[in-house]
């Protein structure tokens, strides 16, 4: 009886994701308690939030992919509906307007849409997979730019940008042209070009996204204003040296000298706690979890799985590289936390939604191959 | 990894398939799988980029810079605090407090973290009363600060008045309550000159600091000593300031103290002055202006060091407000001058008996003679009148000095030379620095061709006169000395030529061990004159005393003692009868008196002037009587200064019309 319950748990779940995710979780415990200054109601905070977090992830693996294609577009649907609403009757907070009472308690549609627009893209393109054509890359790249162009109008750059990185991957690995992605490299570069020389990026972007690209090319220009946050981050992780100041001994950390230091900014108190040493076993353990996600999408069973399962193995990805970016100021900082490690619990449910959809698609191929 | 070169070898295959077979098909599974295949490993190659980019990024600031960023989080993390020493305190030789500290709130402002000041002020004022004169002070402070140091807008805050800033504080970023050790004077007014005033450290001080290398001890104070004793021995009563390494987080507030250099506060003052004395002699001025110096002959500590009109140096603290000082600037009677050591008048006749150690001295033929007297003496085309009209008959030397007559001394000066006089003067210190430690200490002028010289620029100025000698030997002329010269002259003579540099402050005290520290132990020098000649000036400034122009003023003295009278010029009558009522009150002569007790083993020597005050006797020397009374007897003046001003007004004056060894009156 035991046993059964226990296979009937065990059975839809992807043994080597749950095992990197939760060393990943693991240690992410031990570094909160670091960086909130030793706060255990926050930790245990946390541990509530990674069951329920793994609960969301079992019940997701449960469905079948057959399911998962029939949800896509109904949610995609849906969460457009809600980004128009919050467009119309939204709760502006600190000048963005991204949250949507409906009575019980507030929502984000844009963290639907994390899912939801890898999904439908993904399926558009197995719907219609015998004869795919350009068009159908215009009808995805349409797919994107909707909730996109609804999420930057919010404005939320972080989330927009993530969710156009996930969209562009489910068309990339559809096959996207070569051609077409050198020309949009081509154009993207010039863009970051136009925007580093200030004068033509007022006239482009907001003035506040030019400053913060600005600063994060020369962060001392600016050094207690937004560059702040870039100087903080790299002091911390540059003393941190090859092996750390040592768990709980963050100078950086514990002095509050690291703004947001759980949440966006975590890995500069993993950076100063554990050094070099601990950076690289932390970066291995994002690619385990990565190229896992990579090999589960070269082994599904259907275009769908393969598309969707790469995108959110890339979007994963995406995510760790842009936060460590930041954080060490190689990247401008756009509010992207260190996927799985960062506190917050919306963050961690929908990634591991991501992990629960990567699960189904593995297991329905081992239902066809049976 | 090796799933995947797997699938890569297999979708190969299914390439070759294609190729054999399938070639018209439009969409393949293994084709697609193949594409599929590609786009994963181009994917994984720019993983690995980024990854690899990530890596390179955390060698960099870890191990490459690690160093300099080590340095930086040290930084960050350690701050050294200062902390300043408790400035000394200052009393009097009795322990009377001058100068002390006490705590107490302040409300500061810095104004780079406020956008716009006088809203922010306003908005303070609804909840803590700010004056218009708080405003005024504040906007001064302002303007003299450019620094980032955060500025007082209300000091003294009470407790009820913090209570309420505290429950709402966060309303107002940027303003803070401090507490502060504050510098009181308890005395106010009186000794004001002495006691100088500490203010805020401002643009000027900071240069001064900066070039004597002490600015670092500055850290953590905001005050300094802007006059008298505050400002002379500011090093002794600064101390030195201490350092506390911090550990700080990111809003500068101190989470453990790390190490602590504890400051040494400064030493305390103990003055040579008497407080007592000072206090009687300030009330004997009342509301007149002048200057009295009252000086201990065996060891050149200051008794009493007076300068009226005074001002409250509380005023000063905490930055004086415009209108104040406006008042205080702008007034006639310029109370911020220190007229004891910043006002130089004619001596008068208080010349004469450092005239006459002179000419013992040098044994001039004059000395032996007696001299026909009648009332003038003519100098080439000149005529020197003496003040006593139709003069005496005749006089000799020891004669001359009692009643003061103009007629021998005018011969004596011609028969001395300019030369020998201004040499000789130079060693009472007359036209030199006495070296008091106050500053801003004047010369006064020692008249001799020399001095012409460079005084004049003029060829035809430059040139010394003989007849300039004439008026020089009773104290007129261009002789110009401050009250605290004359004093140390009378000081030096009473003292039998053992000279001590005149000072106010007795002995630096640790506050700590109490051991106190003599400031002028000894005497800088001595005087090689003759003793006899020495006693034979003192018996003459004794009969001024006695039988001369002071007698009347000093009748019933209970103790001896030698001095004289003196009047300076403010006005040249151009040869008119002087006649005091007919000329305005500021134009008046000035009136002098020097003196010392007792004769033969003295206590205290003093000058003293009244400016404006008429003939020697008239207000000067009722003022000398009064305090030397207190000061050797214990006797208080019997009634306020006013009152023993005019009491003895009209008794010098009746004196003046029947006697007629009465004070002089010289013009040229």
């Amino acid at each position: 009886m035991i046993k059964q319950l226990w296979l009937r748990i065990r059975q839809p779940v992807d043994p080597w994701l749950f095992l990197f995710t939760a060393m990943l979780f693991a240690l992410s415990a031990v570094l909160l308690f670091s960086a909130s200054n030793q706060d255990l109601d926050r930790v245990l905070n946390k541990i509530v939030f990674m069951g329920i977090a793994f609960g969301v992830m079992w019940a997701i693996a449960n469905i079948s992919q057959a399911t998962l294609m029939r949800l896509a577009l109904p949610g995609y649907i849906l969460g457009v509906i809600l980004l128009v609403l919050v467009e119309i009757a939204g709760k502006t907070v600190n000048g963005s307007t991204r949250w949507l009472n409906i009575g019980i308690t507030h929502i984000q549609p844009s963290e639907l849409m994390r899912i939801a627009v890898p999904m439908t893209i993904a399926w558009f393109f197995h719907h219609f997979e015998a004869q795919l054509n350009w068009k159908h890359f215009v009808g995805g790249a349409l797919l994107l730019l909707v909730p996109v162009g609804l999420i930057l109008k919010q404005p939320d750059l972080g989330t927009a940008l993530m969710i156009s990185a996930s969209g562009f991957y489910v068309l990339y690995f559809a096959g996207l042209s070569w051609r077409l992605i050198g020309v949009m490299l081509a154009a993207g570069s010039t863009l970051v070009y136009v925007v580093l020389h200030w004068d033509w990026c007022i006239n482009i972007l907001h003035e506040y996204q030019c400053r913060r690209i600005a600063t994060m090319l020369n962060p001392m220009e600016d050094p207690l204003g937004a560059g702040y946050h870039i100087i903080q981050g790299t002091i911390a992780i540059g003393s941190g040296g090859v092996f750390g100041k040592g768990w709980l001994s963050g100078t950086q950390t514990h002095l509050d000298f690291i703004p947001e230091r759980t949440t966006d900014f975590i890995f500069a108190v993993f950076g100063e706690e554990f050094g070099l040493v601990g950076n690289a076993v932390l970066l291995v353990m994002y690619l385990l979890v990565i190229v896992r996600g990579l090999m589960i999408a070269n082994t599904a069973s259907t275009l769908f799985g393969r598309l969707l399962a790469g995108a959110i193995a890339m979007t994963f990805f995406t995510y760790a590289f842009v936060n460590m970016g930041m954080v060490t100021g190689i990247l401008p900082v756009v509010g992207v936390p260190l996927p799985l490690v960062s506190y917050g619990g919306t963050s961690m449910v929908s990634i591991l939604a991501g992990f629960g959809i990567l699960m189904s698609i593995q297991r329905d191929r081992k239902l066809i191959r049976r | 990894m090796k799933s995947i070169s797997r699938s890569l070898f297999r979708s190969r295959r299914g390439v070759n398939q294609r190729q054999l077979g399938g070639a018209g098909v439009l969409r393949n599974e293994h084709n697609d799988r193949y594409a599929f295949q590609i786009r994963l490993a181009v994917a994984l190659l720019l993983i690995a980029c980024a990854f690899g980019l990530l890596f390179a990024r955390f060698f960099w600031l870890q191990v490459l810079q690690h160093n300099r960023y080590m340095t930086l989080a040290e930084q960050n993390r350690i701050s050294l605090v200062p902390v300043s020493p408790p400035r000394g305190l200052i009393r009097d030789r009795n322990g009377v407090v001058l100068a002390h500290n006490f705590s107490a709130y302040t409300l500061e402002i810095t104004p780079s973290k406020v956008g716009n000041l006088n809203a922010a002020i306003d908005h303070i004022n609804t909840l803590i009363e700010i004056t218009p004169k708080d405003r005024r002070r504040f906007k001064k402070e302002l303007e003299e600060s450019k620094n980032f140091e955060s500025l007082p807008i209300k000091t003294r805050l009470t407790d009820e008045e913090v209570a309420r800033f505290a429950a709402r504080s966060h309303e107002f970023p940027g303003v803070e309550v401090k507490a502060r050790l504050f510098r009181h004077y308890p005395q106010g007014e009186l000794a004001s000159h002495l006691v100088g005033y500490i203010g805020r450290i401002n643009d000027r001080d900071i240069e001064n600091l900066k070039e004597n290398g002490k600015l670092a001890n500055y850290r953590g104070t905001d005050h300094i000593g802007k006059l008298g004793v505050e400002q002379s021995y500011e090093d002794a009563l600064h101390g030195v300031t201490g350092f506390e390494k911090v550990e700080v987080d990111s809003g500068g507030r101190a989470i453990r103290t790390l190490d602590r250099t504890p400051p040494k506060p400064g030493s305390d003052l103990q003055l040579s002055i008497d407080m007592k004395l000072q206090t009687v002699v300030e009330k004997l001025f009342d509301k007149r202006r002048g200057a009295l110096v009252a000086i201990e002959p065996g060891t050149g500590g200051i008794l009493a060091f007076v300068s009226k009109p005074g001002f409250d140096p509380n005023l000063f603290v905490d930055g004086i407000d415009p209108i104040s000082w406006k008042e205080l600037n702008e007034s006639i009677d310029k109370p911020l001058l220190n007229r004891a050591l910043g006002g130089e008048y004619p001596p008068g006749s208080t010349f004469k008996p450092f005239m006459a150690m002179a000419a013992l001295e040098g044994n001039y033929p004059l000395v032996h003679q007696t001299i026909a007297d009648p009332g003038y003496f003519i100098y080439g085309n000149n005529k020197f009148r003496d003040s006593k009209p139709g003069g005496y008959g005749s006089m000799n030397f020891d004669r001359a000095m009692v009643v003061s007559s103009d007629t021998y001394f005018y011969q004596l000066a011609v028969q001395m030379g300019i030369d020998d006089i201004a040499a000789f003067m130079k060693q009472f210190d007359l036209g030199q620095r006495t070296g008091i430690d106050l500053p801003g200490e004047r010369r006064g002028v020692l008249p001799s061709p020399e001095w012409k010289k460079q005084r004049f620029k003029k060829r035809e100025q430059q040139k010394w006169y003989s007849g300039e000698t004439v008026s020089i030997g009773i104290g007129q002329g261009y002789n110009s000395y401050t009250p605290l010269q004359m004093a140390h002259a009378t000081a030096i003579l009473a003292n039998r030529g053992v000279v001590f540099r005149p000072h106010v402050v007795a002995n630096l005290v640790d506050p700590v061990s109490g051991r106190a520290t003599p400031v002028e132990p000894k005497p800088i020098r001595t005087q090689p004159w003759k003793p006899e000649n020495i006693e034979r000036v003192i018996r003459g400034m004794e009969g001024v005393m006695t039988q001369g122009t002071a007698a009347r003023v000093f009748a019933g003295a209970q103790y001896t003692s030698a001095g004289k009278t003196g009047t300076a010029q403010v006005y040249s009558l151009k040869g008119a009868k002087y006649n005091a009522h007919a000329i305005s009150e500021r134009l008046r002569d000035h009136s002098w008196f020097i003196v010392f007790a007792p004769a033969d083993k003295p206590k205290i020597a003093l000058a003293v002037i009244v400016e404006n005050g008429g003939f020697g006797a008239q207000a000067a020397a009722p003022i000398a009587r009064a305090t030397l009374d207190f000061y050797l007897t214990g006797k208080e003046p019997a009634a306020p200064a006013s009152a023993v001003a005019s009491a003895a007004r009209p008794a010098s004056s009746a004196a003046a019309a029947s006697s007629p060894a009465e004070e002089e009156r010289t013009s040229d």
